[in-house]
Protein backbone atom coordinates (compact mmCIF):
# COMPACT_ATOMS: atom_id res chain seq x y z
CA UNK A 1 0.00 0.00 0.00
CA UNK A 2 2.66 2.32 0.70
CA UNK A 3 4.63 1.59 -1.97
CA UNK A 4 1.59 2.69 -4.43
CA UNK A 5 1.08 5.73 -2.73
CA UNK A 6 4.80 6.14 -3.01
CA UNK A 7 4.36 5.50 -6.61
CA UNK A 8 0.96 7.64 -6.79
CA UNK A 9 3.26 10.61 -4.84
CA UNK A 10 6.32 9.68 -7.62
CA UNK A 11 3.70 10.28 -10.47
CA UNK A 12 2.12 13.15 -9.46
CA UNK A 13 5.46 15.24 -8.56
CA UNK A 14 7.17 13.86 -11.93
CA UNK A 15 3.72 15.76 -13.80
CA UNK A 16 3.55 18.52 -11.48
CA UNK A 17 6.65 19.26 -12.57
CA UNK A 18 6.66 18.46 -15.99
CA UNK A 19 3.97 21.68 -15.87
CA UNK A 20 5.76 23.36 -14.05
CA UNK A 21 8.91 23.50 -16.58
CA UNK A 22 6.31 24.17 -19.45
CA UNK A 23 4.94 27.35 -17.22
CA UNK A 24 8.52 28.39 -16.86
CA UNK A 25 10.07 27.78 -20.49
CA UNK A 26 7.04 29.96 -21.39
CA UNK A 27 7.68 32.90 -19.60
CA UNK A 28 11.44 32.35 -20.61
CA UNK A 29 10.19 32.64 -23.83
CA UNK A 30 8.53 35.86 -22.92
CA UNK A 31 11.10 37.29 -21.77
CA UNK A 32 13.29 36.76 -24.45
CA UNK A 33 11.38 38.19 -27.02
CA UNK A 34 10.79 40.84 -24.51
CA UNK A 35 15.03 41.61 -24.21
CA UNK A 36 15.74 41.20 -27.53
CA UNK A 37 15.72 44.30 -28.38
CA UNK A 38 19.45 44.88 -28.05
CA UNK A 39 20.22 41.77 -30.43
CA UNK A 40 18.72 44.37 -33.45
CA UNK A 41 20.78 47.62 -32.04
CA UNK A 42 23.58 45.52 -32.15
CA UNK A 43 23.40 42.93 -34.38
CA UNK A 44 27.45 41.80 -34.31
CA UNK A 45 25.93 39.79 -31.31
CA UNK A 46 23.68 37.98 -34.07
CA UNK A 47 26.40 37.70 -36.79
CA UNK A 48 28.45 36.01 -34.40
CA UNK A 49 25.73 33.67 -33.23
CA UNK A 50 24.71 33.07 -36.62
CA UNK A 51 28.11 31.81 -37.41
CA UNK A 52 28.22 29.48 -35.02
CA UNK A 53 24.76 28.07 -35.68
CA UNK A 54 24.51 28.55 -38.99
CA UNK A 55 27.57 28.99 -41.05
CA UNK A 56 29.24 25.97 -38.94
CA UNK A 57 26.48 23.72 -39.82
CA UNK A 58 27.06 24.58 -43.54
CA UNK A 59 29.10 21.36 -44.45
CA UNK A 60 26.72 18.81 -42.23
CA UNK A 61 23.48 20.00 -44.19
CA UNK A 62 24.68 20.28 -47.36
CA UNK A 63 26.49 16.75 -47.44
CA UNK A 64 23.42 15.32 -45.87
CA UNK A 65 20.86 17.38 -48.59
CA UNK A 66 22.92 16.00 -51.38
CA UNK A 67 22.65 11.98 -50.44
CA UNK A 68 18.97 12.53 -48.85
CA UNK A 69 18.30 13.57 -52.74
CA UNK A 70 20.59 10.93 -54.50
CA UNK A 71 18.90 7.92 -52.42
CA UNK A 72 15.50 9.77 -53.21
CA UNK A 73 16.20 10.27 -56.78
CA UNK A 74 17.31 5.91 -57.07
CA UNK A 75 14.78 5.06 -54.67
CA UNK A 76 12.42 6.87 -56.68
CA UNK A 77 13.08 5.93 -59.47
CA UNK A 78 12.97 1.88 -58.90
CA UNK A 79 9.12 2.71 -57.76
CA UNK A 80 8.16 5.14 -60.63
CA UNK A 81 9.53 3.06 -63.45
CA UNK A 82 7.43 0.32 -62.51
CA UNK A 83 4.81 2.69 -63.60
CA UNK A 84 5.86 3.44 -66.66
CA UNK A 85 6.62 7.36 -65.26
CA UNK A 86 9.81 7.36 -64.50
CA UNK A 87 9.72 11.15 -65.84
CA UNK A 88 7.73 12.30 -62.95
CA UNK A 89 11.25 11.42 -61.10
CA UNK A 90 11.72 15.36 -60.39
CA UNK A 91 8.81 16.03 -59.39
CA UNK A 92 8.55 13.19 -56.30
CA UNK A 93 12.11 14.39 -55.08
CA UNK A 94 11.01 18.30 -55.34
CA UNK A 95 7.96 17.52 -53.71
CA UNK A 96 8.98 15.30 -51.02
CA UNK A 97 12.20 17.63 -50.24
CA UNK A 98 10.12 20.95 -50.27
CA UNK A 99 7.40 19.95 -48.19
CA UNK A 100 8.73 17.12 -45.78
CA UNK A 101 12.14 16.50 -45.90
CA UNK A 102 13.82 19.67 -46.19
CA UNK A 103 12.55 21.23 -43.64
CA UNK A 104 12.42 18.16 -40.87
CA UNK A 105 15.67 16.64 -41.54
CA UNK A 106 17.66 20.21 -41.32
CA UNK A 107 15.48 20.71 -38.22
CA UNK A 108 16.91 17.22 -36.64
CA UNK A 109 20.35 18.05 -37.74
CA UNK A 110 20.00 21.66 -36.82
CA UNK A 111 18.85 20.35 -33.31
CA UNK A 112 22.24 18.08 -33.03
CA UNK A 113 24.63 20.13 -34.59
CA UNK A 114 23.94 23.99 -33.21
CA UNK A 115 21.14 22.95 -30.62
CA UNK A 116 23.47 20.98 -28.70
CA UNK A 117 26.12 23.68 -28.89
CA UNK A 118 23.96 26.33 -27.82
CA UNK A 119 22.91 24.31 -24.76
CA UNK A 120 26.29 23.09 -23.83
CA UNK A 121 27.77 26.73 -24.38
CA UNK A 122 24.71 28.69 -21.91
CA UNK A 123 24.75 25.44 -19.26
CA UNK A 124 28.56 26.18 -19.28
CA UNK A 125 28.48 29.55 -18.76
CA UNK A 126 25.92 29.24 -16.08
CA UNK A 127 27.64 26.24 -14.59
CA UNK A 128 31.12 28.27 -14.03
CA UNK A 129 29.07 31.44 -13.05
CA UNK A 130 29.29 33.55 -15.79
CA UNK A 131 25.52 34.10 -15.78
CA UNK A 132 25.87 35.74 -12.48
CA UNK A 133 29.10 37.64 -13.01
CA UNK A 134 27.38 39.68 -16.05
CA UNK A 135 23.82 40.05 -13.17
CA UNK A 136 26.89 41.49 -10.81
CA UNK A 137 27.79 43.80 -13.77
CA UNK A 138 24.31 45.10 -14.57
CA UNK A 139 24.54 43.02 -18.25
CA UNK A 140 20.95 41.16 -18.15
CA UNK A 141 22.57 37.91 -19.57
CA UNK A 142 19.03 36.99 -21.10
CA UNK A 143 19.73 40.33 -23.30
CA UNK A 144 23.25 39.71 -23.91
CA UNK A 145 23.66 35.67 -24.17
CA UNK A 146 19.86 34.39 -24.55
CA UNK A 147 18.31 36.65 -27.50
CA UNK A 148 20.97 37.01 -30.05
CA UNK A 149 21.63 32.87 -29.85
CA UNK A 150 17.69 32.65 -30.35
CA UNK A 151 17.61 35.26 -33.43
CA UNK A 152 20.66 33.29 -34.76
CA UNK A 153 19.00 29.78 -34.89
CA UNK A 154 15.33 31.49 -36.03
CA UNK A 155 16.94 33.44 -39.10
CA UNK A 156 19.61 30.37 -39.51
CA UNK A 157 17.13 27.44 -39.89
CA UNK A 158 15.34 28.63 -43.31
CA UNK A 159 18.20 28.91 -44.80
CA UNK A 160 19.58 25.57 -43.96
CA UNK A 161 16.50 23.93 -44.76
CA UNK A 162 16.21 25.73 -48.14
CA UNK A 163 19.79 24.79 -48.77
CA UNK A 164 19.30 21.22 -47.71
CA UNK A 165 16.17 20.86 -50.26
CA UNK A 166 18.44 22.63 -52.93
CA UNK A 167 21.47 20.25 -52.34
CA UNK A 168 19.10 17.85 -52.50
CA UNK A 169 17.04 18.76 -55.57
CA UNK A 170 20.58 18.83 -57.08
CA UNK A 171 21.47 15.68 -55.87
CA UNK A 172 18.03 13.75 -57.33
CA UNK A 173 19.21 15.56 -60.86
CA UNK A 174 22.52 14.09 -60.56
CA UNK A 175 21.61 10.39 -59.93
CA UNK A 176 18.00 10.40 -61.94
CA UNK A 177 19.26 12.34 -65.25
CA UNK A 178 22.90 12.18 -65.18
CA UNK A 179 24.11 8.40 -64.28
CA UNK A 180 20.36 6.93 -64.91
CA UNK A 181 19.16 9.26 -68.18
CA UNK A 182 16.26 10.18 -67.12
CA UNK A 183 15.12 12.78 -69.69
CA UNK A 184 16.35 16.37 -68.59
CA UNK A 185 13.66 18.16 -70.13
CA UNK A 186 11.25 16.35 -68.60
CA UNK A 187 12.50 15.95 -65.03
CA UNK A 188 12.49 20.32 -64.65
CA UNK A 189 9.51 20.70 -66.43
CA UNK A 190 7.30 17.65 -64.68
CA UNK A 191 9.01 19.37 -61.24
CA UNK A 192 8.16 22.89 -62.56
CA UNK A 193 4.42 22.51 -63.74
CA UNK A 194 3.76 20.29 -59.96
CA UNK A 195 5.87 22.54 -57.50
CA UNK A 196 3.65 25.88 -56.94
CA UNK A 197 5.45 28.77 -54.71
CA UNK A 198 2.64 29.41 -52.73
CA UNK A 199 1.57 26.20 -51.81
CA UNK A 200 4.54 24.31 -51.34
CA UNK A 201 7.76 26.18 -51.16
CA UNK A 202 6.48 28.56 -49.10
CA UNK A 203 4.58 26.52 -46.55
CA UNK A 204 7.95 24.77 -46.67
CA UNK A 205 9.85 27.81 -45.23
CA UNK A 206 7.12 28.54 -42.91
CA UNK A 207 7.49 24.65 -41.02
CA UNK A 208 11.18 25.75 -41.27
CA UNK A 209 10.68 29.25 -39.64
CA UNK A 210 8.79 27.34 -36.33
CA UNK A 211 10.95 24.42 -36.15
CA UNK A 212 13.74 26.71 -35.76
CA UNK A 213 11.89 28.78 -32.86
CA UNK A 214 10.80 25.31 -31.78
CA UNK A 215 14.34 24.34 -31.55
CA UNK A 216 16.23 27.69 -30.30
CA UNK A 217 13.31 27.71 -27.58
CA UNK A 218 14.10 24.46 -26.26
CA UNK A 219 18.56 24.73 -26.43
CA UNK A 220 18.43 28.42 -24.66
CA UNK A 221 15.92 27.27 -22.19
CA UNK A 222 17.37 23.87 -21.01
CA UNK A 223 20.93 25.51 -20.97
CA UNK A 224 19.22 28.23 -18.95
CA UNK A 225 17.64 25.69 -16.99
CA UNK A 226 20.57 23.12 -16.60
CA UNK A 227 21.71 22.64 -13.16
CA UNK A 228 25.40 24.09 -12.73
CA UNK A 229 27.11 20.52 -12.76
CA UNK A 230 28.85 18.76 -15.37
CA UNK A 231 26.52 16.05 -14.80
CA UNK A 232 23.09 18.67 -15.11
CA UNK A 233 25.05 20.49 -18.52
CA UNK A 234 25.21 17.06 -20.34
CA UNK A 235 21.78 16.20 -19.77
CA UNK A 236 20.14 18.81 -20.81
CA UNK A 237 22.66 18.52 -23.63
CA UNK A 238 20.61 15.08 -24.14
CA UNK A 239 17.31 16.62 -23.23
CA UNK A 240 17.40 19.28 -25.87
CA UNK A 241 18.51 16.83 -28.81
CA UNK A 242 15.67 14.69 -27.51
CA UNK A 243 12.84 17.06 -27.29
CA UNK A 244 13.47 19.38 -29.91
CA UNK A 245 14.10 16.15 -32.15
CA UNK A 246 10.27 14.65 -31.07
CA UNK A 247 8.67 18.33 -31.18
CA UNK A 248 10.02 18.77 -35.03
CA UNK A 249 8.11 15.60 -35.74
CA UNK A 250 4.85 16.66 -33.61
CA UNK A 251 4.83 19.76 -34.94
CA UNK A 252 5.27 18.79 -38.99
CA UNK A 253 2.89 16.59 -38.11
CA UNK A 254 -0.12 19.61 -37.16
CA UNK A 255 1.52 21.79 -39.46
CA UNK A 256 1.35 19.14 -42.76
CA UNK A 257 -2.29 18.90 -41.53
CA UNK A 258 -3.11 22.51 -41.85
CA UNK A 259 -1.23 23.12 -44.93
CA UNK A 260 -1.80 20.36 -47.36
CA UNK A 261 -5.10 19.03 -46.26
CA UNK A 262 -5.89 18.59 -50.29
CA UNK A 263 -9.04 20.68 -51.25
CA UNK B 1 39.18 42.81 -35.54
CA UNK B 2 40.21 40.55 -38.00
CA UNK B 3 38.80 37.74 -36.86
CA UNK B 4 35.59 39.64 -36.76
CA UNK B 5 35.94 40.83 -40.13
CA UNK B 6 36.35 37.02 -41.54
CA UNK B 7 33.38 35.84 -39.12
CA UNK B 8 30.93 38.66 -41.01
CA UNK B 9 32.82 37.36 -44.36
CA UNK B 10 31.61 33.92 -43.50
CA UNK B 11 27.76 35.01 -42.11
CA UNK B 12 27.70 37.24 -45.42
CA UNK B 13 28.58 34.59 -47.53
CA UNK B 14 26.10 31.90 -45.88
CA UNK B 15 23.36 34.48 -45.92
CA UNK B 16 23.89 35.17 -49.30
CA UNK B 17 23.95 31.10 -50.45
CA UNK B 18 20.91 30.45 -48.26
CA UNK B 19 18.76 33.61 -50.03
CA UNK B 20 19.79 32.18 -53.26
CA UNK B 21 18.55 28.20 -52.63
CA UNK B 22 15.48 29.81 -51.73
CA UNK B 23 15.35 31.94 -55.15
CA UNK B 24 16.70 28.23 -57.00
CA UNK B 25 14.00 26.54 -55.33
CA UNK B 26 11.39 29.69 -56.19
CA UNK B 27 12.34 29.89 -59.65
CA UNK B 28 13.93 26.47 -61.09
CA UNK B 29 11.90 24.32 -58.40
CA UNK B 30 8.69 26.07 -58.72
CA UNK B 31 6.97 27.77 -61.33
CA UNK B 32 6.65 31.38 -59.93
CA UNK B 33 8.09 32.78 -63.19
CA UNK B 34 5.52 30.65 -65.83
CA UNK B 35 2.65 32.36 -63.85
CA UNK B 36 1.93 35.03 -62.07
CA UNK B 37 -1.22 35.69 -60.72
CA UNK B 38 -1.76 39.33 -61.99
CA UNK B 39 -2.96 39.36 -65.88
CA UNK B 40 -5.64 37.00 -65.52
CA UNK B 41 -9.47 37.12 -66.63
CA UNK B 42 -12.14 35.35 -65.20
CA UNK B 43 -14.15 32.63 -67.27
CA UNK B 44 -17.25 30.51 -65.77
CA UNK B 45 -18.32 27.12 -67.22
CA UNK B 46 -20.87 24.78 -66.18
CA UNK B 47 -20.39 20.55 -66.48
CA UNK B 48 -22.59 18.18 -65.30
CA UNK B 49 -19.69 16.30 -63.82
CA UNK B 50 -16.19 17.57 -63.37
CA UNK B 51 -14.82 13.90 -62.07
CA UNK B 52 -11.57 14.22 -60.00
CA UNK B 53 -11.05 18.07 -61.27
CA UNK B 54 -9.43 20.05 -58.62
CA UNK B 55 -8.49 23.79 -57.90
CA UNK B 56 -5.51 24.81 -59.40
CA UNK B 57 -5.48 22.44 -62.10
CA UNK B 58 -4.02 23.33 -65.17
CA UNK B 59 -6.15 25.12 -68.15
CA UNK B 60 -4.59 23.93 -71.44
CA UNK B 61 -5.25 25.02 -74.98
CA UNK B 62 -3.49 22.94 -78.02
CA UNK B 63 -1.08 21.83 -75.12
CA UNK B 64 -0.06 24.73 -73.52
CA UNK B 65 -1.09 25.86 -70.24
CA UNK B 66 -3.18 29.09 -70.55
CA UNK B 67 -4.38 29.25 -67.25
CA UNK B 68 -5.96 27.77 -64.01
CA UNK B 69 -8.61 26.51 -62.14
CA UNK B 70 -9.42 29.36 -59.29
CA UNK B 71 -12.49 28.00 -57.83
CA UNK B 72 -15.11 24.69 -58.09
CA UNK B 73 -18.57 25.30 -56.57
CA UNK B 74 -21.87 23.40 -56.82
CA UNK B 75 -24.98 25.45 -58.55
CA UNK B 76 -28.20 24.90 -56.91
CA UNK B 77 -30.62 26.02 -59.20
CA UNK B 78 -29.24 23.51 -62.04
CA UNK B 79 -27.42 20.84 -59.78
CA UNK B 80 -24.32 21.33 -62.21
CA UNK B 81 -20.85 22.42 -61.15
CA UNK B 82 -19.74 25.73 -61.89
CA UNK B 83 -16.14 26.11 -62.76
CA UNK B 84 -14.66 29.30 -62.26
CA UNK B 85 -11.08 29.66 -64.64
CA UNK B 86 -8.52 32.20 -64.44
CA UNK B 87 -6.99 32.68 -68.04
CA UNK B 88 -4.14 34.71 -68.50
CA UNK B 89 -4.70 38.15 -70.15
CA UNK B 90 -2.55 37.75 -73.11
CA UNK B 91 -4.63 34.85 -74.47
CA UNK B 92 -7.77 35.81 -75.77
CA UNK B 93 -10.63 33.22 -76.66
CA UNK B 94 -13.39 33.72 -79.34
CA UNK B 95 -16.80 33.55 -77.63
CA UNK B 96 -17.88 30.32 -78.68
CA UNK B 97 -15.04 28.29 -77.25
CA UNK B 98 -15.79 24.63 -75.77
CA UNK B 99 -14.30 23.02 -72.96
CA UNK B 100 -13.60 20.04 -71.79
CA UNK B 101 -12.64 18.26 -68.92
CA UNK B 102 -9.51 16.13 -70.35
CA UNK B 103 -6.91 13.20 -67.90
CA UNK B 104 -3.13 13.96 -68.54
CA UNK B 105 -2.37 9.47 -69.32
CA UNK B 106 -4.63 6.95 -67.89
CA UNK B 107 -4.31 7.72 -64.30
CA UNK B 108 -3.02 11.17 -64.94
CA UNK B 109 -4.42 14.69 -63.06
CA UNK B 110 -6.98 15.90 -64.54
CA UNK B 111 -7.48 19.35 -66.42
CA UNK B 112 -9.56 21.27 -68.72
CA UNK B 113 -9.04 21.89 -72.48
CA UNK B 114 -9.95 25.03 -74.49
CA UNK B 115 -11.00 24.60 -78.57
CA UNK B 116 -11.38 27.67 -80.17
CA UNK B 117 -14.14 28.61 -82.02
CA UNK B 118 -14.36 30.87 -84.61
CA UNK B 119 -16.09 33.70 -83.19
CA UNK B 120 -14.75 37.15 -83.45
CA UNK B 121 -16.06 38.57 -80.79
CA UNK B 122 -13.33 37.47 -77.30
CA UNK B 123 -13.92 36.22 -74.24
CA UNK B 124 -13.96 38.88 -71.46
CA UNK B 125 -13.87 38.58 -67.83
CA UNK B 126 -17.43 37.35 -66.22
CA UNK B 127 -18.20 35.50 -69.54
CA UNK B 128 -19.72 31.94 -69.70
CA UNK B 129 -18.66 29.31 -71.47
CA UNK B 130 -21.79 27.54 -73.05
CA UNK B 131 -20.30 24.45 -74.89
CA UNK B 132 -19.11 22.29 -72.25
CA UNK B 133 -17.93 18.57 -72.15
CA UNK B 134 -17.70 16.54 -68.95
CA UNK B 135 -15.16 14.24 -67.22
CA UNK B 136 -15.31 10.93 -68.60
CA UNK B 137 -16.00 9.02 -65.40
CA UNK B 138 -14.26 5.18 -65.84
CA UNK B 139 -17.75 3.39 -64.04
CA UNK B 140 -20.16 4.95 -66.58
CA UNK B 141 -17.81 3.59 -69.33
CA UNK B 142 -17.41 0.16 -67.98
CA UNK B 143 -21.10 -0.13 -67.64
CA UNK B 144 -22.06 1.51 -70.83
CA UNK B 145 -19.76 -0.98 -72.71
CA UNK B 146 -21.24 -4.03 -70.54
CA UNK B 147 -24.70 -3.09 -71.28
CA UNK B 148 -23.72 -3.01 -75.24
CA UNK B 149 -22.09 -6.66 -74.44
CA UNK B 150 -25.59 -7.40 -72.69
CA UNK B 151 -27.31 -6.25 -76.17
CA UNK B 152 -25.35 -8.45 -78.38
CA UNK B 153 -25.59 -11.38 -76.41
CA UNK B 154 -29.18 -11.06 -76.31
CA UNK B 155 -29.63 -10.37 -80.45
CA UNK B 156 -27.49 -13.88 -80.61
CA UNK B 157 -29.59 -15.85 -79.00
CA UNK B 158 -32.65 -14.67 -80.73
Amino acid sequence: MAAFIGFLENLGGRVTSAIHRLGFASRFLLLTLQNSGMSFRRFSLVVREIYFAGVLSLIIILVSGLFVGMVLGLQGYDTLVRYGSSSALGVLVALSLVRELGPVVAGLLFASRAGSAITAEIGLMKATEQLAAMEMMAVDPIARVVAPRFWAGVISMPLLAALFSAMGVFGGYLVGVRVIGVDEGSFWSQMQAAVDFREDILNGVIKSVVFGVAVTWIAVFEGYDAPPTAEGVSGATTRTVVTSSLSILALDFMLTAFMFRGT
Amino acid sequence: MVIRKALDLWVGVFVAIGLGALLFLALKVGNLTTFSSAGTYLVAANFDNIGGLKKRAPVKSAGVVVGRVEDIVFDTEQYEATVTLALEKRYEFPKDTSAKILTAGLLGEQYIGLAAGGDSAKLKNGDRIKITQSAVVLENLISQFLFNKAAEGNKDIK
